[in-house]
């Protein structure tokens, strides 16, 4: 029943880091299919050349986020019919971050923040001592949990406004981390977190917007971990000066 | 509209707070402008103040009126966000922020006029 | 742009405003009742060591606290950083410093 195949209007985002345009493709409508199903229905039937990233397809790993219809989503956990509009589908690389070519995008300025926020463990141990017992309910502990679950897919950098304007900007997922790693009792370099997160790119740019926590896939809260940093830099700076 | 990555009440409120400090700012100037003429040229400032009987000043003021309280209010709620333990009725603050500065700006208004 | 130091003086700012804000929307709410005029405004503020102080230290908070918005704003709307947008911070506070000043002495002193 050929006739009867409905087809999606779908708008592909095609160029490079010097510019592009949108490309349209008719993609056969299925019953059950994801966003990152349509993208890889086009480059196997239509234009071998599109080019994006993805690897587990079951949202573990964090490649494939992309904007669809103007939001950024993990496409592979992203039901079409969940974000159908009308019969239209808009796929662009990720917000905030440069474009290597179509819907890939260059994750490094991203990672290099997780760096720079200093979301490194800092061991308190050595090999030879035992290891540390962590009470599971203890109130750090429990906040530190919080965070753990991030992927590392970008969707919150892409939908911050703060990161759009303020290109210094670490951004929710790299303070979220350092936020986590201060709630480490494994941790031995609290007050280098805390400075790590006070200089011109860190926590106190943002703006509690919020969408970095409508947006996680993972229903993180980064917002809530940058204020736990402007709360625990605040204090750091009235009682140390620093 | 078309939906974006923005349409959620904490970025209202975020860019009610900006457009409302943005607006401070802006006036705070002509304000100050305005109150020393006191000092050199009264009857001027008495012009002005005539001229702020007029029905689209008082409007205007309304405006002003109500971005000092939503700044205030909004402004003390995200405070609040940061400096108190973390609580999770955001949204709701944020509303009753608007809500409160809202009363407060229709107060004005009812007085003024 | 913004570090701890310029975070903590607009947090700070903004908390001490917080009464000055509500007293002067209170005074605003009780003045405009039956319009305002120069003798009104100035019978109230003339001459009072209280209400000086109230606008001064009113004005130095508000300065510091509009010269710290608008930096963010001018950096993440227009994009200024560095040398220039410091200049800007420091030239809008000082204006606004210097016409707040100007206003203050004019509605309360003799």
């Amino acid at each position: 029943m050929s006739d009867s195949v409905k087809l999606m209007d779908v708008a592909i985002w095609r160029g490079d880091a010097t510019g592009g345009a949108y490309e349209h493709f008719e993609v056969p409508a299925q019953e059950s299919q994801t966003i990152l199903d349509v993208v890889s229905w086009i480059q196997q039937n239509q234009d071998a050349n599109l080019t994006y990233r993805y690897a587990c397809r079951v949202g573990m790993c964090g490649s494939c986020a992309m904007m669809v219809n103007g939001t950024p989503r993990w496409t592979c956990r992203t039901h079409v019919k969940k974000v159908l509009d009308g019969n239209k589908l808009t796929v662009a690389p990720l917000r905030n971050l440069p474009v290597i070519k179509d819907l890939a995008t260059d994750m490094d300025p991203f990672f290099d923040k997780w760096v720079e926020a200093e979301g490194v463990h800092h061991p308190s141990k050595t090999r030879d001592d035992a290891i540390e017992l962590i009470d599971p309910k203890s109130s750090a502990r429990v906040e530190a949990n919080t965070g753990i679950e991030c992927i590392n897919c970008s969707i919150c950098y892409a939908a911050c406004d703060t990161v759009a304007g303020n290109t210094d900007y670490l951004g929710p997922a790299a303070l979220q981390r350092s936020w986590t790693l201060y709630n480490d009792a494994r941790d031995a370099d609290k007050q280098g977190i805390l400075d790590a997160v006070s200089g011109t790119g860190g926590c106190h740019n943002c703006h509690s917007q919020g969408s970095c926590a409508v947006h996680c896939p993972n229903d993180l809260n980064p917002m809530k971990a940058i204020a736990g940093l402007k709360r625990a830099t605040a204090m750091s700076f009235l009682k140390n000066g620093r | 509209m078309k939906k974006t990555h923005r349409g959620h009440p904490l970025w209202f409120s975020y860019a009610l707070h900006r457009a409302s400090g943005l607006g401070l700012a802006v006036f705070l100037p002509f304000h100050f402008y305005i109150l020393s003429m006191a000092l050199t040229q009264p009857e001027r400032l008495d012009y002005f103040l005539h001229f702020a009987e007029n029905p689209l000043v008082k409007v205007a003021e309304f405006g002003l009126v109500f971005g000092l309280a939503i700044h205030m209010f909004g402004g003390l709620r995200v405070l609040a966000m940061e400096w108190l333990p973390w609580s999770d009725n955001q949204k709701t603050l944020a509303a009753a922020a608007l809500a409160v500065s809202f009363l407060i700006s229709v107060t004005f208004f009812l007085k003024a006029i | 742009m913004l570090d701890i130091r310029l975070y903590m003086l607009q947090r700070l700012s903004a908390l001490f405003m917080g009464p000055f804000v509500l007293i002067h929307i209170a005074v605003m709410i009780y003045a405009i009742q039956g319009g305002l005029s120069t003798g009104e405004i100035l019978g109230r503020t003339q001459g009072s060591v209280t209400w000086f102080l109230f606008y001064a230290m009113f004005v130095i908070a508000v300065s510091v606290h509009s010269a710290i918005g608008l930096r963010v704003i001018v950096h993440e709307f227009l994009g200024l950083k560095g040398f220039a947008l410091s200049t800007l911070t420091w030239t809008i506070c000082v204006v606004l410093l210097f016409m707040g000043g100007r206003a203050v002495t004019a509605v309360t002193m003799l």
